[in-house]
């Protein structure tokens, strides 16, 4: 049963107006503009864009600011903003051999065509406190070379060469889309990985880590992982032609992962693949590594019962916008169903304390 | 005049350079040239977005990776040439800017376009791709082997 309860706008009123003077925070201190937000948070922008599932940096930005920094939060803004826009259609498949690199290493091979490029990576920084970023420090342009504006090759194009990793199988089949019908199981994996590159990064993160420390573990070498910008191409159909309609920064790992063998075929490494909007390296080896554990049953491995190799626990769990609607709103009035609870127990406890006194 | 296929790879470069352009760059450009006409909409400037996507493994089936936002409108000068203009993003100037500089480099104009307006687009989009380019060169690892010490 529905209760209307009425009372609460005036309340609810003047809370949203301490939270957006909270979130000003103090006057003396000067705002904060998007654009500061978009050019100097913007491991923060990307996340937003990946999880958020829109690749806009100027929303994603602005969306941190609405939120006080609350990541999920603007990440929800988000998906509710997506939801109001048409949707133009779809655009080719971004090919990542074309990238224009800023960051690409490899794990399994130390001198590869187009080298290790180690881009600007906090990999080798000594996790101190820099006190000068206090100061407002100036900062100095970085080095430059000779550039190379030739296309990086794929490092597993050189193992598939020698067919000594398993090949990918091409189509163009259109992939199903999660955001216009539900997500069910079975999930082949062109939706599990659209799953898996909006789930939340923490989320991932733990998945992955769980594989790694024994938890159906799949011996993963990052064979590649690289970063950079690459052009998206889509079918005017006005035109009659495609054109580029623009140009995105993703983060692409490949892991080169155990053999895999069968009578009929000879061993070979398996793959696992991690592709995310922005410089967003955590998030894209952690949909790898889960990438790759979800596709025991396709490669003949045993489900050993770990979490990483259930499909439906990493894919039902691993949206935090989801996840964050359902957990919090058990904090939102439920008095209607508390009460009966109330009237529930109290009952039960007269039957009880009755009995006790009939026996005793 | 160009050929069918010829013209429709010259169109393709075009839109493809005036889609990725910098916010207000093509609009600034295309204010300092004389004699640019009047319009009218077909389809006035709609923000929405396209599915961008991935392919499994880089290079299997395809997958849905996300959306981006993107511009849209088309236009008609009276000389009767159609403009198309998508751009990135949801700035409404720059879509009609790209459509009305591909309708004019469908006329008489489209040399002193080429000059003025492309040319110094692809002047930006070459600066900004070598500079990152060449950054990313510098921090190129250069592997040397340390001589053994055993034998």
């Amino acid at each position: 049963m529905y209760v209307a309860v009425k009372g609460g706008e005036r309340a609810i009123d003047n809370a949203h107006a301490w939270l957006a003077e909270e979130r000003r925070g103090d006057t003396d201190v000067t705002e904060l503009t998007v654009a500061q937000i978009r050019e100097q948070l913007s491991l923060a922008v990307n996340r937003v864009m990946a999880e958020g599932s829109l690749f806009d940096p100027d929303l994603a930005a602005l969306a941190i600011k609405q939120s006080r920094g609350d990541l999920i939060e603007a990440i929800f803004l988000i998906r509710a903003y997506r939801t109001t826009l048409p949707r133009f259609g779809a655009t080719a498949p971004v090919d990542t051999g074309t990238m224009a690199c800023e960051r690409r290493i490899s794990a399994t091979f130390k001198d590869l065509p187009g080298g290790q490029v180690l881009g600007p990576t906090f990999d080798y920084t000594h996790r101190l406190l820099d006190f000068q970023l206090a100061a407002n420090g100036e900062v100095p342009e970085a080095p430059m070379a000779e550039a190379n504006l030739e296309a990086t090759p794929h490092v597993t194009e050189f193992l598939n060469r020698e067919g000594l990793i398993e090949e990918t199988t091409n189509s163009d089949a259109d992939p199903k889309d999660l955001t216009r019908e539900p997500l069910e199981l079975p999930a082949e994996r062109a939706l599990r990985l659209q799953a898996l590159t909006r789930s939340d990064e923490g989320f991932a993160l733990g998945m992955a880590y769980s594989t790694q420390r024994g938890y159906a573990r799949n011996h993963a070498f990052v064979g590649e992982l690289r970063i950079g910008t690459v052009a998206v191409e889509m079918d005017i159909p006005e035109l009659g032609f495609a054109i580029d309609i623009g140009e995105v920064t993703l983060t692409e790992c490949e892991t080169v992962n155990q053999f895999h063998g069968s009578k009929s075929e000879p061993p070979q490494f398996t793959r696992g693949y991690g592709l995310v909007f922005g410089q967003s390296e955590r998030k894209s080896i952690s949909m790898a590594l889960i990438d790759r554990a979800l596709r025991w049953e396709e490669l003949g491995e045993d489900n050993v019962g770990a979490p990483a190799q259930d499909a439906e626990f990493v894919l039902y769990h691993g949206d935090n916008v989801q996840a964050t609607g359902f957990l919090e709103h058990i904090k939102l009035p439920h008095y209607v169903d508390f009460q009966s609870e109330l009237e529930l127990i109290r009952k039960l406890r007269t039957e009880a304390m009755d009995s006790q006194e009939a026996a005793e | 005049m160009l050929d069918g296929m010829d013209a429709e790879t010259a169109r393709k470069s075009w839109l493809s350079l005036l889609a990725k352009a910098d916010e207000g760059h093509v609009a600034e450009l295309l204010d300092a040239i004389e004699g640019v006409p009047s319009f009218t909409w077909l389809r006035p400037p709609e923000i929405g977005s396209v599915m961008v996507r991935g392919r499994v493994g880089g290079s299997g089936e395809p997958f849905n990776l996300g959306e981006m936002t993107v511009t849209r409108c088309s236009l008609k000068i009276p000389s009767g040439e159609i403009g198309h203009g998508y751009v990135q993003g949801r700035n409404k100037d720059d879509a009609r800017a790209a459509a009305l500089t591909d309708a004019l480099m469908q006329t008489a104009k489209a040399d002193d376009l080429r000059n003025h307006v492309l040319a110094p687009l692809q002047q930006q989009a070459t600066r900004q791709k070598t500079a990152r380019a060449a950054k990313a060169a510098a921090t190129k690892v250069d592997f040397f082997t340390l001589v053994r010490g055993e034998d």
